[in-house]
């Protein structure tokens, strides 16, 4: 049994970085994620670990500091929350075009624009469907607990090694801000591990090695391309991550990933106490997308309600992954703009959309 | 006599730093580039760093130097140069990194990663290659162009009361207390370039030292922006750009000099 702590979300992804061996994270205040810069300044990681913190001058500088650390071939970092994110888009192809590994944090909060600093999920789409310019995908987890975000930490950084591919934390300022028991993984070493492809000066013993993402022949930038599309078909075989429950009779199931994932849990437990045949089904991967898992659910299902915190983004995965089964009734609800839905809310949602008596 | 008895070692005068590579350089005949590249290369040679040594390629001109450098390279996107040398430094404090930066790339769309890193007191070595103009994109306006110099985007001439003043950025960062070296060049003469070869050596070396930034500008000809020969480019970056940006050393063991 590894450490117990009550801690935030947004503490348990600072604590998990020094842990997990992270070399360096550079970042830049944003409510509501600014703990995680906040407590690994507290926690001295240059004594604890040797891991770098340093407060960058902009996301933009931030995301640049994490390209060169991670063309290092370091486990390197950055968190923010949307608006910041938006700013670091630009890098974030860069990395993805450049086949770096990093690790991402977006403690959503409700746009657009400024906004407010309250949670949404509105930036489902800007995760899932690229973001910034150019024919990429990152890999993309949604916490719905403390614990996942400190263990999405680890997660992170094994799959973004393994992919040489950014992988992006798709929280929100419920689960950043609450304060869960949190079951600490043990401390893992820095990997002093040269990585082959880094730059790290040109001994004469190998050829020089470029981190670029520039192409100018189209032909070969096609090429290269390619070989970052084989790339996301292997993540979305191998890497697809999910959570089913009650979902073995149930005759409708909400679809909802991250804090709407527990608030839906708790409209389940309402809808069964009234004898309706509720589920949830909870994707932990946003991209890959558990397609596959969201086709093949129960033959008696009757409706799905994809609950989230925006205007209906993740909707859309949801009809494509059931476009072979036209029948079965789609819907959305949720409230958003950094307005959180009561499970009570989403109980009605289903009572309503789906006329049950 | 056949070329093959004229290629002896014996007759040997002069050979490019095997840290070149035999890439056809991309940059136009004429332009201090290539130069500023092989000038750099050759003391890296010198010194035996190369093995040591991580450069970063900006967007712009120079955006291939990994194409002609021999060593380890990262290319940035436009302006964060400075921020991914920053990145790699941090990580790997041992190891000799340097920036290689236009005006555009370094004073305008990179400004704020410019003065940060200089003013955070990185301890990198910072190449900017200033010709006054965006070669590249096809010789628009950069934020070094002269008051009243000619670009496809101030086709009658800077108008600096409504696009602003020519920006000395060397002489602003060279005020800031993480930034210990600061010297302005030329590599259009053999005269320049030997003053030019000697700053390189000193800025690796007061890296080595961690002594903090280290800051090279390199006032630097276009002949095809400026639309002249390349002869011409050289007189008239003489009797026009070094009057507002005069050559020499800005900062020397961390005291203004200027």
């Amino acid at each position: 049994m590894g450490e117990l702590r009550l801690m935030k979300g947004n503490e348990a992804i600072a604590e998990a970085a020094i842990r997990v061996g992270c070399d360096a994270y550079f970042g830049y205040p944003i409510t509501p994620q600014s703990e995680v810069i906040e407590y690994l300044m507290a926690e001295k990681p240059e004594e604890r670990t040797g891991m770098v913190v340093l407060q960058a001058e902009s996301e933009v500088a931030a995301i640049n500091m994490v390209y060169g650390a991670a063309s290092a071939g370091k486990k390197v970092m950055t968190s923010s929350s949307s608006p910041g994110i938006s700013l670091k888009q630009e890098g974030i192809s860069y990395i993805a075009g450049a086949e770096l590994p990093c690790l991402i944090v977006n403690v959503v909060r409700g746009g657009p624009g400024l906004g407010t600093i309250q949670p949404s999920q509105a930036d489902y789409f800007q995760s899932v469907k690229g973001g910034g310019h150019g024919d990429y995908k990152l890999l993309v987890l949604a916490p719905a607990s403390v614990q996942e975000m400190s263990d999405h930490v680890k997660l992170g950084f094994d799959l973004a090694f393994k992919y040489r591919n950014p992988v992006l934390i798709l929280s929100d300022g419920i689960i950043g801000q609450m304060m869960e028991k949190v079951e600490l993984f043990d401390p893992i070493p820095r990997d002093k591990t040269i990585q082959p492809w880094a730059t790290v000066g040109k001994p004469e013993t190998r050829e020089r090695n470029i981190i670029t993402s520039l192409d100018l022949d189209p032909y070969q930038n096609e090429k290269h391309n390619q070989k970052l599309q084989a790339k996301y078909l292997q993540m979305e075989a191998e890497e697809t991550l999910f959570e089913k429950i009650d979902c073995d009779d149930a005759e409708f199931i909400f679809v909802a990933y991250g804090c709407s994932a527990r608030i839906a849990q708790k409209s389940v437990q309402i809808a069964r106490s009234k004898g309706i045949k509720a589920g949830l089904f909870r994707p932990i991967t946003l991209f890959p997308f558990p397609s596959k898992e969201i086709a093949s659910l129960t033959p008696q299902l009757k409706g799905l309600l994809v609950v989230e915190m925006s205007a209906g983004q993740m909707i859309e995965d949801v009809l494509l992954a059931t476009r072979k089964t036209p029948q079965l009734d789609v819907q959305h609800f949720g409230r958003f703009g950094g307005v959180v839905h009561s499970p009570e809310e989403v109980f009605e949602a289903l009572i309503q959309k789906f006329n049950i008596a | 006599m056949d070329i093959n008895e004229i290629i002896q070692p014996e007759n040997l005068v002069y050979s490019k730093t095997k840290l070149l590579t035999n890439k056809v350089l991309s940059y136009c005949p004429g332009c201090g580039h290539g130069t500023a590249h092989r000038i750099i290369m050759e003391v890296v040679e010198e010194m035996g760093i190369n093995s040591e040594l991580i450069g970063i390629a900006p967007v712009g001109c120079s955006v291939l130097a990994y194409e002609f450098m021999n060593i380890d390279m990262i290319q940035a996107a436009h302006g964060r140069a400075s921020a991914v040398a920053t990145g790699v430094k941090r990580v790997m404090p041992e190891k000799y990194v340097f920036s290689y930066q236009g005006d555009g790339d370094l004073a305008a769309i990179g400004t704020a990663e410019t003065i940060h890193t200089c003013n955070r007191g990185e301890n990198i070595t910072i190449f900017f290659v200033n010709n006054g103009i965006y070669g590249m994109t096809g010789g628009q306006m950069a934020p070094t162009t002269l008051a009243g110099m000619k670009t496809s985007t101030s086709p009658y001439g800077r108008n600096v009361e409504s696009m602003g003043s020519p920006l000395k950025i060397t002489e602003m960062i060279a005020q800031l207390p993480g930034v210990y070296y600061v010297t302005r060049q030329s590599v259009h003469t053999p005269t320049n370039v030997r003053k030019t070869k000697k700053a390189v050596r000193l800025a690796f070396e007061l890296q080595k030292q961690n002594k903090g930034l280290t800051f090279i500008e390199i006032v630097s000809n276009c002949n095809s922006g400026w639309k002249m020969s390349p002869v011409k480019s050289n007189k008239w970056m003489e009797d026009n750009m070094f009057p507002y940006y005069p050559l020499g050393d800005i900062k020397v063991d961390g005291k203004l000099v200027k």
